[in-house]
């Protein structure tokens, strides 16, 4: 809380006389940092009374730690907020809704058991002459508020099966009975259909003209068109731009959120060799569909695209853990279908989970026992095993991989986020995969660890194997692929060689706008390439 | 913050990090020099305690708990519970001395069904856990009743008498190898050594801890997790069964309530042991001597003066301070990879 404001527009009470209202939210200097990211650096932004603020970036550009801010989820490291004009620090989320802010989740945190009207007043139902709760009294108020939204719901029924939009309007009335002066609605529209955005909007834009000052958190540009006063560009946990939504064009918000640099292990150029997985109209209900691509030996083909657009999902289909409910997978010329991860690691498949503590490591055990895993059977096919042969197997693929550790009978716990991963990377290495489908394999690891990982993925491809990398990390995707897939919603929606891609046209594709009205040629505007030494 | 700290930080957290880690993993070792000290401490206030008499007896009824332990470890180190143990023992050794009793079979065919009544139990148990996919501290919290009232149906208000057991019967019991090592202990001894080597050299072995660890990424790696639950469930049975055969040939007189209440020191010995209630971690032979330490422990009390009555108190005293040592452990080995990975 020591930072100065630098440059920070004078408000509240001016020198001159002049009775500026005061933002709603004003931010200075916001800084907030988790072991090794900075999720954000010294970011300001003012929330006027009664506008609608749009808030973008890419995964990872400090949004959603902002909304913890706000919410009392986090405290920041330095910096000032003022609500009202009034210097304030939001010690929990209890404190935050004392405030009058309220956030509305993507998926609403509420009680499914008790009804809608128990729920709206969770905590502060109005109460009788001897402090018991009012019921009657609490029904009636939740009916009038959800009058007020302009909505029909039956107060009385169990929240437990009403829709997501449903959900979120009873997040929506619970601020309104708490008199919230902050909505912020935190990609509110994920999981909601065409009528019922439209429903939204038209209620969040009742509530700005009663003076509610409302942040909204998307990834859905038009929608911030649509709906937005004005819009805010975050970047890497920097603020970049706050302009009139009216002054601005797709192409230049895509801009702004884009041409992040990073300096990357330059991609190696390796022979692209014969097809080793063909994919084809691939489909899984209500995750993605029509999915058909292929992948070479020797080729990185880069999925990019937003958190939750079926990248994943593909992934996991193609490595057995979900099934498919149409399409085809080849694997060399043959259809296949796996059952289970077993069957897929067989047949030469390997996958890098997303999340590594959850799905990639044991942490109970050693490197050398996490390595050896998958390749138990194969390494002791007799009874017992040898701690000997595990270690040399283990020693062979983390020395491989460079994994910095005091020996492979070191904790894998111990490790540091970076060296972790490479010890995932060495197990499935040890599998001897033919294609290695890799998600997120950089996420959350420093930028020294991120570039010895991604020499390791080009000396893979280089050796020969098909790689399949899943990344949001636009830079990283650019500058490793040969091909890059940008999926949208489930959703193939470009496909764009190495050379022809840029970050605009990756996030062009990837916030849903089809590849015809590409943005690339912007006059005036010098167009960002990928990572600074990358291509050949 | 630091990066010019990045050479020197690694070297600076290891060593406490590796202090409190080496503390964690030696849960045996303490729990020896514990047993040490206060048998010390416990043998100038009772010279008796530390006779060659006292320590077998305490020993050979302590390794029927310690067999029965090491077969709750296993189904612990997989993130589940069985609280049904001790009617399984039940149902065995009512069932063992009453075919004796009414010469249906000789001793070897009657403790073979002993040891086959515990695996189909324990089996059930599994079926229950894994396919029906219960969760197992309440499935065993059933089977536990149910076995219990099957005891009493079958048994009714009958008790088998020592007179009833054919001669010799009992002997294993009092018997000490070369003079000095009980049978009864030997026969732990025995468990605890094949249960390690299988847990610690053997594919499934591996698995039980990978399964009781992370359950997602063990699915990621195709290993069977629900045959790996039924077959330490299916083991703990049949440790049950061994543990049954051995009640009647320390107790001689049987009724339809032997072993109740004996499921507490069987949790406690296990948790006392070092084996983590959260699954994936602890050993065989932590939760044998956690076993034996009870022994001592319920031992020693009259000796220095303390009712038997504290013992349920004490038990649940050394439970708490076990979990609490555990947790508090895991939170500075957590808290220094956390200061680490900061660098």
């Amino acid at each position: 809380m020591t930072m100065l404001p630098t440059a920070a527009p004078s408000t509240s009470p001016e020198p001159d006389g002049t009775t500026a209202v005061p933002p709603r939210i004003q931010l200075r200097g916001i800084s907030k940092r988790f072991a090794a990211t900075q999720a954000l650096a010294d970011v300001s932004l003012d929330l006027l009374q009664g506008e609608v603020h749009g808030l973008v970036g890419e995964n990872g550009a400090g949004k959603s730690t902002l909304v913890k801010i706000l919410a009392g989820v986090h405290q920041p490291d330095g910096g000032t907020i003022r609500l009202d004009g009034e210097e304030t620090q939001i010690h929990g989320p209890a404190h935050s809704r004392s405030l009058g802010i309220a956030v509305v989740h993507q998926e609403p945190r509420l009680f499914p058991d008790l009804t809608v009207a128990e729920n709206v007043f969770i905590g502060h139902a109005p109460t009788g002459r001897f402090g018991s709760i009012d019921w009657g009294g609490t029904r009636s108020r939740a009916e009038g508020l959800f009058r007020e939204l302009g909505v029909q719901v039956d107060v009385g029924a169990p929240v437990r099966g009403l829709s997501m939009a449903d959900q979120q309007l009873i997040e929506i009335a619970k601020s309104l009975s708490l008199e919230a002066r902050v909505l912020i609605l935190d990609e509110p529209t994920a999981s909601l259909s065409a009528h019922e955005v439209d429903r939204l909007f038209t209620i969040v834009r009742r509530l700005r003209d009663r003076g509610v000052s409302i942040l909204f958190v998307s990834h859905r540009l038009d929608e911030v068109f649509a709906l937005c006063d004005r819009a805010t560009v975050f970047r890497d946990g920097r603020h970049v731009v706050t302009m009139a939504t009216g002054a601005l064009t797709t192409a230049d918000l895509v801009r702004h959120m884009v041409g992040r640099t990073v300096s990357l292990f330059p991609k190696v150029e390796t022979p692209i060799g014969d097809v080793l997985l063909e994919v084809s109209g691939l489909a899984r209900v209500g995750e993605f569909r029509e999915v058909g691509f292929t992948v070479r030996a020797g080729e990185i083909v880069g999925f990019a695209g937003l958190v939750g657009a079926g990248r994943t999902e593909v992934a996991r289909v193609l490595f057995g853990i979900d099934q498919r409910d149409g399409g085809e997978v080849r694997l060399h010329g043959q259809p296949v279908r796996f059952a289970s991860p077993s069957a897929a690691m067989h047949a030469g498949i390997a996958y890098l989970p997303e999340d590594r503590h959850q799905e990639g490591l044991v942490g109970d055990f050693t490197i050398a026992q996490n390595v050896t895993l998958p390749i138990l059977p194969r390494l002791f096919p007799r009874l017992l095993m040898r701690a000997s042969a595990e270690r040399r197997v283990a020693h062979e693929f983390t020395h491989q991989l460079n994994v910095r550790m005091t020996g492979v009978d070191q904790l894998v716990g111990a490790l540091s986020g970076g060296n972790q991963q490479k010890v995932v990377l060495a197990k499935w290495l040890a599998s001897r995969p033919r294609i290695l489908i890799l998600d997120e394999p950089t996420r959350g690891i420093d930028i020294g660890a991120k570039v010895e990982v991604h020499r390791i993925i080009s000396e893979l491809a280089a050796s020969g194997l098909g790689i399949i990398l899943i990344s949001s990390d636009l830079p990283e995707v650019l500058a490793m692929s040969d091909r890059i897939l940008v999926f949208h919603e489930g959703r193939i929606t470009a496909e764009i060689s190495h050379d022809q891609a840029t970050q605009e046209r990756v996030m062009f594709a990837a916030t849903g706008n089809l590849a015809g009205d590409d943005p690339s040629p912007v006059p005036g505007v010098p167009s960002h390439e990928a990572g600074g030494p990358v291509d050949g | 913050m630091a990066e010019p700290a990045v050479a020197a930080g690694l070297g600076a957290a290891r060593p406490r990090g590796s202090w409190v880690s080496a503390f964690a993993r030696q849960r045996e070792l303490s729990l020896v020099a514990i047993m040490v000290v206060l048998g010390a401490l416990v043998s100038i206030a009772a010279p008796q305690f530390l006779t060659f008499s006292n320590i077998t007896a305490v020993a050979v009824l302590a390794s029927i708990y310690a067999i029965a332990s090491v077969g709750e470890a296993l189904v612990v180190i997989t993130r589940n519970i069985d609280l049904s143990v001790e009617a399984t023992i039940g149902v065995v050794a009512y069932c063992v001395a009453s075919v004796l009793e009414r010469h249906v079979f000789d001793a070897p065919a009657a403790i073979a069904l002993g040891i086959g009544i515990g695996l189909v139990l324990g089996m059930a148990n599994g079926v229950i856990v894994t396919l029906l996919r219960v969760p197992s501290i309440v499935a065993t919290l059933g089977t536990l009743s149910i076995f219990r009232g099957l005891d009493y149906v079958i048994a009714g208000s009958h008790q088998v008498p020592l007179a009833g057991l054919p001669p010799g019967f009992t002997d294993p019991a009092r018997t000490n190898l070369f003079g000095v090592l009980p049978v009864f202990v030997l026969v732990a001894l025995g468990v605890v050594v094949l249960g390690t080597i299988i847990l610690r050299s053997t594919r499934f072995g591996r698995q039980v801890y990978a399964v009781g660890s992370n359950p997602e990424a063990a699915a990621i790696l195709g290993i069977p997790a629900r045959l790996v639950e039924f077959a330490a469930f299916s083991v703990c049975g049949l440790l049950a069964g061994v543990a049954g055969v051995m009640w009647v040939m320390f107790f001689g007189t049987i009724n339809g309530t032997a072993g109740t209440g004996i499921v507490l020191s069987i949790v406690a010995a296990v948790v006392v042991g070092g084996v983590s209630t959260l699954g994936g971690s602890g050993t065989i032979a932590g939760a044998a001597l956690g076993a034996l330490f009870l022994g001592f422990t319920a031992n020693a009390l009259p000796l220095v003066g303390l009712s038997q009555f504290w013992l349920q108190a004490i038990y649940g005293l050394v439970i708490l301070v076990a979990v609490s040592v555990d947790a508090i452990i895991l939170r500075r080995l957590q808290r220094a990879t956390a200061e680490r990975r900061a660098r």
